[in-house]
C-alpha cells in the first residue's frame, strides 16, 4: 500500500446521496480476475451521460470526490474502492461514509475524510464553479485546504499511523515477522503439509 | 475453569497475543479455488510478496468447472478465465493444484478431507463460507474475504478476535431414515438463519457421537446457514479411523504422537459455553425447507406454513415473500409439491455415503415422467469410487444423469442451472432466490429424499415408495 501524507489535485463534485456501491461498481464487474481494470465499471450507469460530471473534459484528471452524504452503502464489495482508485482518486471527502465502504477504503490507502456538510457544500460550490480550484487533503496536519476554505478533519490514530507509512494489514503483520518463525519453529512434525519436504 | 473444544483449538495457534489488538492466529491449511483467489495473487505480486507456506497450501477449481465435456474447451469466456487464472497464478507462485481432469479435483471441501489434509485440532481457512465443513474433524474452520486470502497467502497468520461458543446437544438417538441432513436442517429452523452470529457451534450429544464421519461433514457444512462462525464436533475414534492411511495422514510415531494430541481436544467438564442449544433426536423427522433461506424449514409431514401464523413481522413478511417466489400456498401439504428437477451432490451431500444412499433408493427404479436427475459426485476420487462400486450404471438405468465432479447446480455458476420457475429437490445447502438459477425454486433436502422425489415426481421420503428397502440411514 502506497503512504499517504498529503495530496494536493482537482475535484469531481458529487451531489448525489447515498451512492450505494452498486452505483460505484455494478455486480457484473465482479467477475473480473484483477483488482485492476475497474475504471470503466465506475459509476458505470451514470457515465452514459455525456454530461455526468466525470464526463466533462474539465475534470480530467482530478482525484479528489468530494461526494454527497452516506457515500458508499449497500453490498461489502472491496471493488467499489479498487474502481475509485484504478480511475485515479486518492480521496473522497464526504460529511458521513458507510462502515463497510471506509473500512475497505483505509485497507487499500484510499483516505475518506468526514466534514461537516456545510464544509462539504463549501467544497462542492467551490469546486462547480472553478474545476481548477485545487484541493490538498493533508493527513499529516489533518487539514483539507481550498481557496478560502481550511478545515480540520479526524481520524482515529492507528488507521493515521497506517495510512502514512503505507502498512496495510500485511505489513503490519509482518512486523511480527519473529512471532510468526517462533511459532512455526515449534510447530509439530505431525501437522498436515500439502507438499511433500 | 476448563476450555471447550474451540478455545483449546484456539489458544494452540496464537502468535501474538497483545491487549487491545486481535489475536495474531496461525493457520495449518489454506484451501484456494478460482472464485475468490485472482485478486489475492494479484496483492502478492503488486506488493513483490512471495507465498509464505506453500507447503500449507492447495487449490482445486470447483465453482466454474463444467460436469459434461471436461476435455472439451470450457464454453463460458467468463468461466473459462477464472480458472485460467488460478492455473497461471499457481504456477506461477508455486501452489499445488488439482485441475479439472485430476482425479483430486472436486469441491474444495470434499478434497481436504478426502486427501487426510483435514486433521483434528488445526486451523483451515478458505476463500469460501462452507469451509466450516473441516470442522467435523474438530478443526477450527472458517471462510475468509479475498483481502484475508492474501494475508493468508503472505503471512499464514490472521489477525482475528475471538467468537463466541455455543453447544449444540443432539440428545438420544435418531430415528431410521431421519440424516444427519434432517438433523441440521432442524437445528436451522429452530435456532434460525442468525441463531449462530457470532459463535462458533459445536454439536456435541449421543445422537453425534454415532455419526459417520461424512454425516458429520454435513452438519459442519451448513453451520454457515445458522449464521456461525463455524461448527465444530470433538475428534474421536470415528475420526481417526477415517483419516488413517490417506495421503496426508501422519505415519507411524507422528502418527501416535497426532492421536495422543488430538484425544485432549475435548470440551472440558467444567467448560462454560455462552449459550446451550438442546435437541431431542429420537422426535426428529425427515425435513424439507419450503421457502428462501435455510431456516425455512419443516418436516417432510407438515404443510407449508401460513405467513399470518407468524408473530414477529419481519419472519411474517419474509414467509409472504418466499410463498409468493415459490409459488406455494399457505397450508399446501409438502408432500404435494411437484418437481422438475432433483440434484444429488455439493459439499454438503456430494460423498460417497451420500451417492450410495441415494443410489440404494433408485435402484431397480425409475425416475418419474417429466424429471430430470442429476447426480455430481462431490469430487473425481468419489467419482471414480461410486463407479468402481457400479453406482454410475444403478443411476443411468433410473434414468439420472451422471456427472463430473464440481459444484454444479449448487450455484449455477456452470451451464447446470434452473430455469426460470423450475423447482428442484437439492441436496446442497442454499434455497437464496435464484441459487440454482434466474428464477428458480429450490427445496432443500437429504439424498434420501432427494431420491424419492425423483422417483415419485414430488417431494417424498424412501417410506412412501410402496416396496421401500430399508432406507441406508446416517
Ligand atoms: S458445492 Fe456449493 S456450497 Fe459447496 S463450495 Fe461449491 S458452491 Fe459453495
Amino acid at each position: 500500500m502506497e503512504a499517504f501524507t498529503t495530496h494536493t489535485g482537482r475535484a469531481v463534485p458529487l451531489r448525489r446521496s447515498n451512492v450505494d456501491t452498486d452505483q460505484i461498481i455494478p455486480a457484473h464487474w465482479l467477475k473480473k480476475v484483477t483488482r485492476d481494470g475497474f475504471e470503466d465499471g465506475l459509476f458505470e450507469a451514470w457515465r452514459k451521460d455525456e454530461n455526468f460530471i466525470l464526463n466533462r473534459p474539465e475534470r480530467k484528471g482530478a482525484t479528489v470526490l468530494v461526494a454527497g452524504p452516506d457515500f458508499g452503502t449497500g453490498s461489502s464489495r472491496e471493488h467499489a474502492v479498487w474502481a475509485l482508485q484504478n480511475y485515479g482518486f486518492k480521496a473522497v471527502i464526504s460529511s458521513r461514509f458507510a462502515d463497510i465502504f471506509r473500512g475497505n477504503s483505509l485497507k487499500n490507502g484510499l483516505l475518506t475524510v468526514v466534514l461537516e456538510q456545510k464544509i462539504v457544500d463549501a467544497l462542492q460550490e467551490l469546486t462547480e464553479k472553478d474545476p481548477q480550484a485545487e484541493v490538498t487533503v493533508d493527513l499529516e496536519a489533518r487539514e483539507v485546504r481550498a481557496e478560502g476554505i481550511t478545515a480540520a478533519f479526524e481520524l482515529d490514530e492507528n488507521a493515521r499511523w497506517r495510512l502514512l507509512n503505507g502498512l496495510d494489514d500485511i505489513s503490519i503483520t509482518l512486523q511480527n515477522e519473529p512471532d510468526i518463525a517462533t511459532y512455526e519453529a515449534k510447530r509439530p512434525s505431525y501437522k498436515p503439509r500439502t507438499l511433500p519436504v | 475453569m476448563g476450555r471447550t473444544l474451540a478455545e483449546k483449538v484456539w489458544d494452540d495457534h496464537v502468535v501474538r497475543r497483545a491487549e487491545g489488538e486481535p489475536d495474531l492466529l496461525f493457520i495449518d491449511l489454506h484451501l484456494l479455488h478460482e472464485v475468490t483467489s485472482p485478486q489475492a495473487f494479484d496483492g502478492l505480486r503488486q506488493a513483490g510478496r512471495p507465498v509464505r507456506r506453500l507447503d500449507l497450501t492447495i487449490a482445486t477449481e470447483d465453482h466454474n468447472t463444467p460436469t459434461l465435456d471436461i476435455d472439451k474447451p470450457i464454453a463460458d469466456p467468463v468461466s473459462r478465465a477464472q480458472l485460467e487464472t488460478l492455473r497461471k497464478n499457481c504456477a506461477e507462485f508455486g501452489v499445488r493444484l488439482h485441475s479439472l481432469g485430476d482425479v483430486e479435483q472436486g469441491v474444495v471441501h470434499v478434497v481436504g478431507p478426502q486427501l487426510g489434509l483435514t486433521q483434528p485440532g488445526t486451523t483451515v481457512v478458505c476463500g469460501d463460507s462452507h469451509t466450516s465443513t473441516h470442522g467435523a474433524f474438530g478443526a477450527l474452520a472458517f471462510g475468509i474475504g479475498t483481502s484475508q486470502v492474501e494475508h493468508v497467502l503472505a503471512t499464514q497468520t490472521l489477525p482475528l478476535a475471538r467468537p463466541k461458543t455455543m453447544a449444540i446437544t443432539v440428545d438420544g438417538e435418531l430415528p431410521d431414515g431421519v440424516t444427519a441432513k434432517d438433523l441440521i436442517l432442524a437445528i436451522i429452523a429452530r435456532i434460525g438463519t442468525g441463531g449462530g452470529q457470532g459463535y462458533i457451534l459445536e454439536y456435541r450429544g449421543s445422537a453425534i457421537e454415532k455419526l459417520s464421519m461424512e454425516a458429520r461433514m454435513t452438519i459442519c457444512n451448513m453451520s454457515i446457514e445458522a449464521g456461525a462462525r463455524a461448527g465444530m464436533i470433538a475428534p474421536d475414534e470415528t475420526t481417526f479411523a477415517y483419516i488413517k492411511g490417506r495421503a496426508h495422514a501422519p505415519e507411524a510415531e507422528d502418527w501416535d504422537a497426532a492421536v495422543a494430541y488430538w484425544k485432549t481436544l475435548k470440551t472440558d467438564e467444567d467448560a462454560e459455553f455462552d449459550a446451550e442449544v438442546v435437541i431431542d433426536g429420537p422426535s426428529l423427522a425427515p425435513f424439507v425447507t419450503w421457502g428462501t433461506n435455510p431456516g425455512q424449514g419443516a418436516p417432510l409431514s407438515a404443510s407449508v406454513p401460513d405467513p399470518a401464523s407468524y408473530e414477529d413481522a419481519s419472519e411474517r413478511f419474509a414467509a409472504e415473500k418466499a410463498l409468493e417466489y415459490m409459488g406455494l400456498e399457505a397450508g399446501q401439504p409438502l408432500r404435494d409439491i411437484k418437481v422438475d428437477t432433483v440434484f444429488v451432490g455439493s459439499c454438503t451431500n456430494g460423498r460417497i455415503e451420500d451417492l450410495r444412499a441415494a443410489a440404494e433408493i433408485v435402484k431397480d427404479r425409475k425416475v418419474a415422467d417429466g424429471v430430470r436427475m442429476l447426480v455430481v459426485p462431490g469430487s473425481a476420487r468419489v467419482g471414480l469410487q461410486a463407479v468402481s462400486e457400479g453406482l454410475d450404471v444403478v443411476f443411468k438405468d433410473a434414468g439420472a444423469e451422471w456427472r463430473h465432479a464440481g459444484c454444479s447446480m449448487c450455484l449455477g455458476m456452470n451451464p447446470d442451472q434452473l430455469a426460470p420457475g423450475e423447482r428442484s429437490a437439492s441436496t446442497s445447502n442454499r434455497n437464496f432466490e435464484g441459487r440454482q438459477g434466474k428464477g428458480g425454486r429450490t427445496h432443500l433436502v437429504s439424498p434420501q429424499v432427494a431420491a424419492a422425489t425423483a422417483v415419485l415426481g414430488h417431494l417424498a421420503s424412501p417410506d412412501d415408495l410402496s416396496d421401500a428397502p430399508v432406507p441406508a440411514g446416517v
